[in-house]
């Protein structure tokens, strides 16, 4: 269908924009890359009475890749991220997790920071903010704020965000030493959302003993979670590791549900399957990130 | 002061023409080519982003025209299927490289996918080095993003590395 109808602004600035927001009240929404918006609109589920499209805003089409971490403007394309080797040397999981962020007509347009104010459950980079703990700078009318990950993500579809509120940017902490890091996921056709996916990160001793590993997981829950498998493995020599073992705890930890798309003894199965198996990746590259 | 509007006139290149048109501010990009332009060759499908039939070239780029509002368009420059010929110098036109690998390796039965097939293609062909041969990897990944319920995908795949062999061969 078509969109019903809404007015529409275009400032040219982080504060026009919160001026806007504040006017039209709780019936305005942010427009970035439109890649969830608009489908929403197109099918009836939303309605908002404004758009404010922050597309002309200058400034936040930068990524800044730094030693401790990359940080995302909001108005970066999923196929920008995707080509930026600065962004995936410090945090080699955003490319990763962004090459399975659907089709590339689709990556031209939609923003990583709209995909974690969109809050979807079955998105990579909310998976990826929380595995990295990372955090997004929230500009409103009285100042700009940090707000981490578990504060943001409080349900489906749904930010702790309230009010005129802009994502200005997302900050991703930079792989740790001494780790590595996997993503992999299985949808229906690549490019959908994913059925099952896991994103790893596994941090080695400098005898290359296993000493942390943590997981999160799409389209298991209805927020993103962080789960320590580390007790699996700790202390096991990253070469002789069990990582089914992993696997096999991550199976009692999750709590995935059932619907149209697979049922949640299948997701369940997928997470023991997807954990064995980037974790064997991730190990490799903390393996060879560490001396021997 | 911000302008907070329900309808606007937008400038816009289309295939290389200047154009101009009032539209609503809900109006999809996809729409105002066919009912404003009259440039009826981009299909709409799904409407909402999933089966790639609308997919054209904002500024190089290939977009769902179903996701992005006219009005968002201001000042850039589209192309539509019907700007993938290409002018042969002698007062004609000759078809994309793209268009002529369709019609050779017969990629399309009823037709309506192919301009989003098309345009898609056309862009990530021209998007890599013609001189590399083509991977079966790429050409997933150029096909994969669009539906078509008619051929089964595999005259598609044909047709992409038919266009990739002679955009090699002009490479040359
Ligand atoms: C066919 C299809 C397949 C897809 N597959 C995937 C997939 O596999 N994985 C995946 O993760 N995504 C997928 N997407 C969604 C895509 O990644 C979107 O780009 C993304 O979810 C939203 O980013 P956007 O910039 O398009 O945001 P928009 O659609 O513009 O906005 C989404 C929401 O976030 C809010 N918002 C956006 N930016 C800001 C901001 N800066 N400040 C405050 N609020 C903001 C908006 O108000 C809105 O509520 C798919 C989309 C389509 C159409
Ligand atoms: S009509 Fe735009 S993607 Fe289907
Ligand atoms: S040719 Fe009919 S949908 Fe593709």
């Amino acid at each position: 269908m078509k969109p019903p109808p809404f007015r529409y602004a275009d400032p040219g600035s982080v504060d026009e924009a919160l001026d806007v927001l504040a006017a039209e009240g709780d019936g305005a929404k942010v427009l970035a890359g439109g890649q969830s918006l608009l489908p929403l609109l197109a099918m009836r589920l939303a309605a908002p009475a404004t758009l404010v499209d922050v597309n002309r805003v200058p400034g936040l089409d930068r990524v800044e890749a730094s030693a401790g971490g990359v940080r995302v403007g909001a108005l970066v394309r999923h196929a920008g991220l995707l080509r930026d080797t600065a962004a995936a040397e410090v945090q080699p999981l955003l490319a990763r997790a962004t090459a399975d962020v659907a089709h590339p007509a689709i990556r031209n347009r939609g923003t990583t920071v709209g995909s974690i104010a969109h809050a979807d459950p079955s998105g990579e980079l909310t998976a990826v903010l929380a595995l990295t703990g990372g955090s997004v700078t929230v500009a409103r009318p009285s100042g700009r704020a940090e707000v981490g990950w578990r504060d943001l993500f409080v349900g489906p579809l749904e930010t702790s965000l309230s009010g005129p509120a802009v994502v200005v940017d997302a900050f991703f902490p930079a792989l740790a030493e001494r780790s590595g890091t996997a993503f992999a996921e299985i949808a229906r056709r690549k490019g959908d959302y994913a059925v099952c996916g896991a994103a790893v990160v596994v941090t080695l001793d400098e005898d290359r003993r296993v000493a942390a590993v943590r997981a999160a997981y799409l389209s298991v829950g209805p927020v993103p979670e962080v789960h320590d498998l580390t007790e699996a493995v700790a202390g096991k020599p990253v070469d002789s590791a069990d990582w089914a073992a992993a696997g096999a705890l991550a199976r009692t930890l999750v709590d995935p549900d059932t619907d149209l798309h697979a049922t949640a003894d299948y997701r369940r199965l997928l997470v023991g399957v997807l954990t064995e198996r980037t974790l064997a990746e991730a190990a490799a590259e903390a393996a060879g990130r560490t001396a021997a | 002061m911000t302008s907070i509007d329900t309808e606007r006139t937008v400038s816009l290149t289309v295939n290389g023409v200047p154009r101009e048109a009032r539209v609503p501010v809900r109006r999809v990009l996809a729409d105002a080519l066919r009912d404003d332009l009259g440039l009826t060759g981009t299909h709409v499908g799904c409407a909402h982003g999933v089966c790639g039939s609308c997919t054209v070239l904002v500024d190089g780029e290939p977009v769902r025209s179903c996701l992005v509002l006219a009005v968002q368009v201001q000042g850039a420059a589209v192309t539509t299927v019907e700007g993938l010929a290409r002018d042969d110098h002698r007062g004609g036109q000759v078809l994309h490289p793209v268009q002529e690998a369709f019609r050779e390796c017969h990629a399309l039965q009823c037709g309506f996918c192919t301009p989003g097939f098309l345009v898609t293609i056309a862009a990530g062909l021209e998007a890599r080095d013609a001189a590399e041969e083509i991977t079966e990897e790429e050409v997933d990944e150029l096909v994969g993003g669009n539906l078509c319920r008619c051929t089964g995908y595999t005259n598609i795949k044909k047709a992409v590395r038919h266009a990739a062999a002679t955009m090699r061969e002009d490479a040359r």
